[in-house]
């Protein structure tokens, strides 16, 4: 209210300053001094939109919370909390760290599919692109030798060369993002079959690439400076990272605002002189070389490339943005939102090994979570919009 | 003709064997409100997506602002200085008021292509100006079109039209969906439009609305243009004939 009524004050000034709008009449000075909101209508501050991201929050401090209690009652061990006596930590430093460090991977990619889902697509093809990347991008990785022996998988340094820098398998993963992201982007916007199928191709043709490059065998034995990548916390740190590029670059550039434009209302952006062609082959892009990055991170990581990697992240990814508060629809959501989403996935698996109870309840639960997360919050939407 | 801010002749536009549009001639002057009527097909809406480019005409002539025009897209038209407001709408529901207003057109720090970083402040200043300006109410420029009523919205769409108008704005039937206080806001904006000598072309079905709102009305039927009369010389039932065909001819009324 009272930064409305400020910035009235000051909107005199602020018009000579924009000769757009010319000098004010005297009659919209009285309409902008009003103690009302701008144009006349009171305020009402309580009107303020809630951000989704906040319940989204609270489901996962709840879920902590139940993981605590049943801890606490059951096994009479905490989930949170550090109950070791010879260790100086209020909390449990390695569970934190396992919640986050298993969740970091399919993150990565869940950022790209984020922006994805809030401009009103889908991308399936996520971890068919991690499995190709691994392939190919650990290929570049190789040591030249192992254990004295010249290294057979290292089919690009056959003529003794040394074993190449870490930047050339780093800028092969990203091309190869690159590429199946662009090809998705340039079908959906030039072909304009529906994303679901543009990115359901892919997720076959990159998963049969990974397959044919592999040869049915895994590639291991990467250079130290490859293996850096992946080792100890780094994949948090590279996710974390990511996730805070994209939530400023979503919140604060002409792109960010773009993508929800085109989600909420694709005719809206282009008769605005929006080139939707354009951005929906940008934010493509962007998701394939999320999930190349995610690639490299986790062949980095496991030391080795398999031509199943990544089986599943795709709807893993998917769901952690649902969670998160993204909309299957478009227009909305946040990478926040989806970050706390990739949480409340690594409480589920942690808090199941904590209470030694099988994977497979994992898994139903998981699949109730999504479900419920996309009826909560097609309920609040719908109580929103009554409200309003 | 120097006053004169756009003229057709000849305007004609088919879909295969079906004449939407046929020779309409038409002239628009500087701070003038013009009325397009007609029953539904009667080419009303053909006519508008002609100028503003939304569609390629088949033939004839189209002057804007002193010089002979050939849009390619309406976004050529609205940098050309045409604002139009769809009877879609054309807003962003998830999207804030200012968000919608600069919509495709956003104020940037730092120019970095699609990363270009908004100027939110100024975006946000410039909305409460323009709402002001066009005497629009919203209770909240933080809330999202989809938690606005349709009036409302409407009034979003106005104001971003009256904003960035430099020369001449079109709305495609701004009240069709609206209550009755939402419609007299609505109205409101409009008398301001006139006030401040911006052009006008409205389409509009509500007699009471045109007659108590512009200054000209036009009436379409089977693609043509049947009547071209001033508010003053004309009345309902006069413009009612001319809608239905039962009285036709007098197109060339000298405005």
């Amino acid at each position: 209210m009272n930064a409305i009524r400020a910035t009235c004050v000051h909107l005199d000034a602020f018009r000579k300053s924009v000769p757009v709008f010319g000098p004010m009449r005297p009659e919209e000075k009285n309409l902008a001094q009003t103690s009302h909101g701008v144009g006349g209508l009171s305020y009402d501050a309580k009107k303020r939109a809630w951000p989704a991201e906040f319940n989204v929050f609270l489901a996962l401090i709840i879920l902590v919370g139940a993981f605590e209690l049943i801890g606490r009652v059951f096994l009479g061990d905490s989930f949170l909390f550090n109950t070791r006596d010879n260790v100086d930590a209020i909390f449990n430093e390695a569970r934190l760290q396992i919640i986050i460090l298993q969740v970091s991977i399919v993150g990565i990619i869940a950022i790209g599919v984020t922006q994805v889902i809030i401009t009103g697509g889908i991308d399936l093809s996520s971890g068919s692109i991690v499995g190709a990347t691994a392939m190919i991008a650990m290929s570049f990785a190789q040591v030249a030798t192992v254990n004295g022996n010249p290294n057979p998988k290292a089919m690009f340094l056959a003529q003794g060369w040394t074993d190449l820098p870490v930047i050339v398998p780093l800028i092969v993963a990203i091309g190869c993002g690159l590429l199946a992201g662009l090809t998705n982007g340039l079908l959906i916007a030039y072909t304009r079959i529906p994303p679901f199928i543009a990115t359901l191709g892919m997720m076959v043709t990159a998963r049969g690439i990974a397959k044919w490059w592999s040869k049915g065998q895994p590639i291991s034995f990467p250079t130290d400076s490859f293996a850096a990548i992946g080792k100890g916390l780094m994949p948090v740190i590279i996710f974390i990272s990511l996730a805070i590029l994209f939530q400023l670059i979503l919140s604060y550039t002409k792109y960010g605002k773009h993508c929800y434009a085109i989600g909420s209302n694709e005719d809206a952006a282009r008769m605005s002189g929006i080139n939707v062609k354009n951005h929906k082959i940008l934010v493509y892009a962007i998701a394939g070389i999320l999930a190349s990055l995610a690639a490299v991170v986790l062949c980095s990581k496991n030391l080795t490339a398999q031509a199943g990697m990544g089986v599943m992240y795709e709807l893993d990814a998917i769901a952690m943005a649902v969670i998160g508060g993204v909309s299957l629809s478009g227009g909305r959501g946040s990478i926040i939102g989806t970050v706390i989403g990739s949480l409340i996935f690594g409480v589920i698996i942690s808090g199941f090994t904590f209470l030694r109870l099988d994977a497979y309840y994992q898994e139903m639960v998981k699949g109730v979570i999504i479900v419920g997360a996309v009826v909560l919050d097609q309920w609040r939407q719908r109580q929103r919009a009554i409200g309003a | 003709m120097s006053d004169i801010v756009l003229k057709t002749e000849n305007l004609t536009k088919r879909y295969g064997g079906v004449h939407a549009l046929e020779g309409a001639d038409f002239e628009l002057r500087k701070g003038e409100h013009v009325a397009i009527m007609g029953d539904n097909g009667a080419g009303k809406s053909t006519f508008v997506r002609q100028i503003t480019g939304v569609e390629q005409r088949t033939d004839g002539k189209v002057w804007f602002d002193g010089k002979e025009v050939n849009f390619a897209g309406p976004i050529e038209a609205r940098e050309a200085g045409i604002e139009t407001v769809f009877q879609n709408l054309a807003l962003a529901d998830d999207l804030d008021v200012p968000s919608n207003l600069f919509l495709g057109r956003e104020k940037v720090l730092f120019n970095l292509g699609p990363f270009s970083i908004l100027d939110r402040k100024y975006m946000r200043k410039a909305t409460e100006a323009a709402l002001v300006r066009t005497a629009v109410k919203i209770p909240n420029l933080n809330n999202t079109i989809r938690h606005m009523s349709g009036g409302q919205r409407q009034c979003v769409a106005i104001a971003r039209t009256a904003t960035f108008a430099s020369k001449l704005i079109i709305m495609d039937e701004p009240t069709a969906a609206l209550g009755v206080q939402e419609t007299a806001q609505v109205e409101n904006i409009i008398r301001t439009l006139k006030a401040n000598g911006e052009p006008l072309i409205l389409i509009s079905h509500n007699m009471r609305q045109v007659f108590d709102l512009v200054d000209r009305i036009v009436v379409f039927r089977r693609g043509k243009i049947v009547a071209n009369l001033r508010k003053q010389d004309t009345d309902g039932n006069d413009i009612v004939a001319y809608i239905t065909g039962s009285k036709t001819g007098e197109a060339a009324l000298a405005a």
